[in-house]
């Protein structure tokens, strides 16, 4: 437990007003406060979006990249420096939309970070565009008719392409939500907790309207079986069930075979190879 | 002696790139400095690609078209590089179909001598070891260890190969082949673009790269990840080339000397993440690898058509270097100054290749890791009592700390931010000074550009321009005009972005050479030292300069 205080910081907040995001920077601060981490030794990596401004307003080192590539560079910060515990924090149409392809991928790849991708099903920086999560046949400022598209279930996609842990979470539970963060981070290997986060200014619903669908899985729910996972995650309901809906052993993460046979260090640690190494491999390319 | 230009056709697959490397290999362990240039299609199998051995006593890293002797390793081969022949040339082929000097059915008799086909481009080399009248032991000591790890036999079958070929070649040779190559004291390196690029990262300090397979900078990325281990470098192939940029710098950030590496649209996909580094300020270095555009445009061929995009590369203004090195060696060198710019001014610099530098394999007579090293410059996190990663300065570099690295903290954002990082829209207030702060870098940064280097300027009244890696084709042609009576000087760009400062002579007029169509160098020079170029010799048909092709251009 380290001192939860030290996570605070002066930055003005841009969102609005009773937005469920405060609820979420609460939960971040709190989980890593529990899991002992100092600002210095934490690094938030982000895109753009609502969700991506957090960074700027919890103590710590942050990246506030581009839209859609907080991924990419989350897995170059950690293969140059594991040892930082380094948190996505994005919305779905940063990390499902934008960047869908680098999630594939980092599912895939496995680094050891942790994803939140706060779903408030439509882009609200944009002012409330259509969102690979939105409803199907639900209005939007650019889908005058109706969304035509099906909705995409990334939890399940991640399930079924080898991520060794996802949850779901939801922003009006801060302590639920504290303790997914917790397991997360804790979890060794790429982490996708996705966080239904309502949008108290675009979104059709209020936040009582979720509030009554999500309900906790019970203590009996066998998270590591995957395909009760699956078929939890693909039933076709309003209700949606929060908690850790999928954990397995971990399996090998990026970098595991550098880490072993090259070195386990830090890469900005590591000074050059050094010009008589150089000056040797230009030689093989001169025959005796 | 002459230089000798051997010409190797052959369909993709029948491993022509193979006979070329381990002649080329074998002619350099003679002692002759060789230059080999290789053209081909995008395919896999099929198609005819050509691999160009130019044999010299002295460096001459420039192709020639034209060849003394042309291996044809089949028919078709014969038949799409006849045309290529010199006249008192001699051609081995494998029927008489277009009438070759030696024919030597490469494959029939390695079937019937040695029972399997696969030893006939052992016959094939062994060949052209006895046109030129090179002892046989000198090609066994370079091409018998490939087969080693496959047994006695294998190596024994690879010998008699290449003495059936030898001896059929010598016999036929003997009123028709001039050439006489003993061996000589001299060693050179044999190396290409992107093997001396990848050296020169590494010797820079660089420990991650990561890319996306795209031609013609593969070859960069595939010999990192090839030597990961020997170079402790983190290689990385990534979904899509805006995810190797952005892990880069992600890399970067976290305080590694990171790279990616791409060919034109690659490279295009990565625009928006250069004008990320610009902002972000994070060190950034991206081999951009050129081939002939727009679009797919011809992928396995070459051009310099990417200048002024490089130059122009991401949105808003922010400063940013451009360097294109001349041959391996300059490449090595420029990869050193492009990690240590990079450093310095906390920009993406980018280093302009193309196929011909990456795939050609250039002599080298003095190869030395001396003249770069990697210079750091980061901040010493102890001096620091409040820290600001972007501290507005005098210079516009602002104290660079990576994450973790102590109990300072560093931020960065996309956004216009304040001197920590974070958004900001009081544009009054710090955004105008912060993007003052970064455009001030410019003036430090271009001093550090390497100027033109100038060739015979003194007597010449036409000069030629030319950048990156047509300047030993251009230095030849300049030979070629002194003896037809023209005095022809060169300016030779490898820094191009930001331009040095640099005078150009008066009363000269000034023909610009370039593998693109539109004179990009000669508009750029124009703009920027106001000068005026008179003429412009282009080439865009994906092949590189030839000192014949730019003479024949100028005499038009």
């Amino acid at each position: 437990m380290s001192d939860i205080k030290a996570f605070n910081n002066k930055v003005g907040i841009q969102w609005c007003p009773g937005c469920p995001n405060f609820g979420i920077l609460q939960a971040l601060k709190k989980a890593l406060a529990e899991l002992g981490k100092a600002p210095h030794e934490v690094c938030l990596v982000s895109g753009i979006g609502q969700a991506a401004k957090l960074p700027h307003y919890l103590n710590c080192n942050f990246f506030n990249g581009l839209h859609g590539r907080a991924l990419p560079a989350a897995v170059g910060i950690h293969c140059a420096n594991p040892s930082l515990t380094t948190v996505v924090t994005t919305g779905e149409g940063d990390c499902y939309g934008e960047g869908g392809n680098h999630f594939i991928h980092t599912i895939m790849r496995n680094p050891d970070i942790t994803v939140m991708v706060h779903n408030n099903e439509f882009y609200a920086l944009t002012k409330g565009q259509a969102s690979p999560t939105t409803l199907p046949g639900e209005k939007r400022t650019l889908q005058r008719k109706g969304v035509e598209k099906a909705q995409l279930n990334m939890p399940a996609m991640s399930v079924a392409n080898g991520c060794t842990f996802v949850a779901r979470g939801f922003a009006g539970d801060v302590d639920h939500l504290t303790d997914l963060i917790v397991r997360a981070v804790n979890h060794r290997g790429f982490s996708h907790l996705e966080i239904i986060q309502p949008c108290i200014t675009w979104s059709k619903r209020p936040v009582s309207w979720y509030r009554e669908r999500v309900y906790k899985l019970d203590a009996d729910y066998d998270s590591s079986d995957r395909d009760a996972a699956l078929k939890l995650l693909l039933e076709q309901t309003e209700k949606k069930p929060i908690g850790v809906l999928y954990q397995t052993q971990p399996r090998k993460t990026m970098g595991a075979r550098f880490r072993q046979t090259i070195t386990d260090r830090p890469l900005p640690e590591l000074k050059p190879i050094g010009a008589e190494t150089i000056q040797s491999a230009l030689n093989d390319y001169r025959p005796d | 002696m002459e230089d000798i230009n051997i010409v190797i056709g052959g369909a993709a697959g029948e491993g022509v790139q193979t006979v070329g490397a381990v002649l080329a290999e074998t002619l350099i362990s003679q002692g002759y400095a060789v230059f080999a240039w290789q053209e081909f299609e995008s395919r896999i199998r099929g198609g005819q690609n050509s691999y160009s051995l130019r044999i010299g006593e002295s460096v001459r890293n420039a192709p020639l078209m034209q060849a003394d002797i042309l291996l044809a390793l089949n028919d078709g081969a014969a038949a799409k590089y006849h045309g290529r022949l010199k006249e008192g040339g001699v051609m081995i082929g494998p029927s008489d179909k277009r009438d070759p000097a030696i024919v030597i059915p490469f494959a029939d008799l390695a079937k019937e001598r040695l029972e399997s086909g696969l030893y006939a481009n052992t016959i094939a080399m062994g060949a052209i070891i006895g046109t030129l009248d090179i002892p046989l032991e000198t090609l066994f000591r370079v091409l018998l260890p490939r087969f080693e790890k496959k047994g006695e036999q294998v190596v024994s079958k690879n010998r008699r190969a290449a003495e059936i070929g030898f001896q059929m070649a010598e016999e036929k040779c003997r009123d028709i082949c001039p050439w006489r190559l003993p061996e000589r004291e001299e060693r050179y390196h044999l190396i290409d673009g992107h093997e001396a690029a990848a050296l020169g990262a590494v010797h820079a300090g660089c420990r991650f790269v990561a890319g996306y397979p795209m031609s013609p900078s593969t070859n960069l990325l595939t010999f990192l990840a090839k030597e990961d281990e020997r170079f402790g470098i983190f290689v990385e192939q990534a979904e899509d080339e805006i995810a190797a940029v952005n892990m880069a710098i992600g890399a970067s950030f976290a305080g590694v000397r990171s790279m990616t590496t791409s060919s034109g649209g690659g490279f295009a996909l990565m625009v928006e993440a250069i004008s990320l580094a610009g902002m972000i300020e994070t060190p950034l270095v991206i081999v951009l690898a050129q081939r002939p555009g727009p679009a797919t445009g011809l992928p396995t061929r070459t051009a310099q058509g990417d200048l002024l995009f490089a130059i122009h590369s991401g949105h808003g203004e922010f400063p940013k270097a451009v360097l294109a090195p001349a041959d391996p060696k300059d490449a090595f060198h420029q990869m050193v100054l492009a990690f240590n710019l990079a450093d310095q001014y906390q920009i993406p610099v980018i280093v302009l290749t193309d196929q011909f530098l990456a795939d050609s394999a250039f002599s080298i007579a003095d190869f030395e890791v001396n003249g770069s090293a990697p210079e750091y410059h980061l901040a010493d996190p102890a001096g620091i009592q409040e820290y600001r990663r972007y501290r507005i300065t005098e210079t516009g570099v602002s104290p660079r700390l990576y994450p973790g690295r102590s109990r300072h903290l560093v931020g960065v954002d996309s956004d216009e931010h304040d001197e920590f990082g974070h958004i900001t829209e009081d544009v009054e207030g710090i955004a105008l000074d912060m993007n003052r702060k970064r455009l001030r870098k410019v003036h430090g940064l271009q001093k550090e550009i390497p100027p033109p280097t100038e060739y015979r300027l003194t007597s010449a009244r036409t000069v030629f321009v030319a950048w990156g890696s047509s300047r030993d084709a251009v230095l030849e042609c300049m030979d070629l005009l002194k003896n037809d009576g023209f005095d022809v000087g060169l300016i030779h760009f490898n820094g191009v972005w930001p331009l040095p400062e640099y005078a150009f002579p008066t009363g000269k007029d000034y023909v610009s050479v370039e593998g693109n169509a539109t004179g990009q160098l000669a508009r750029l020079l124009e703009n920027e030292y106001g000068i005026r170029i008179d003429r412009h010799i282009s080439r865009t048909d994906g092949l590189p300069f030839t000192a014949d092709y730019i003479r024949s251009r100028f005499h038009e």
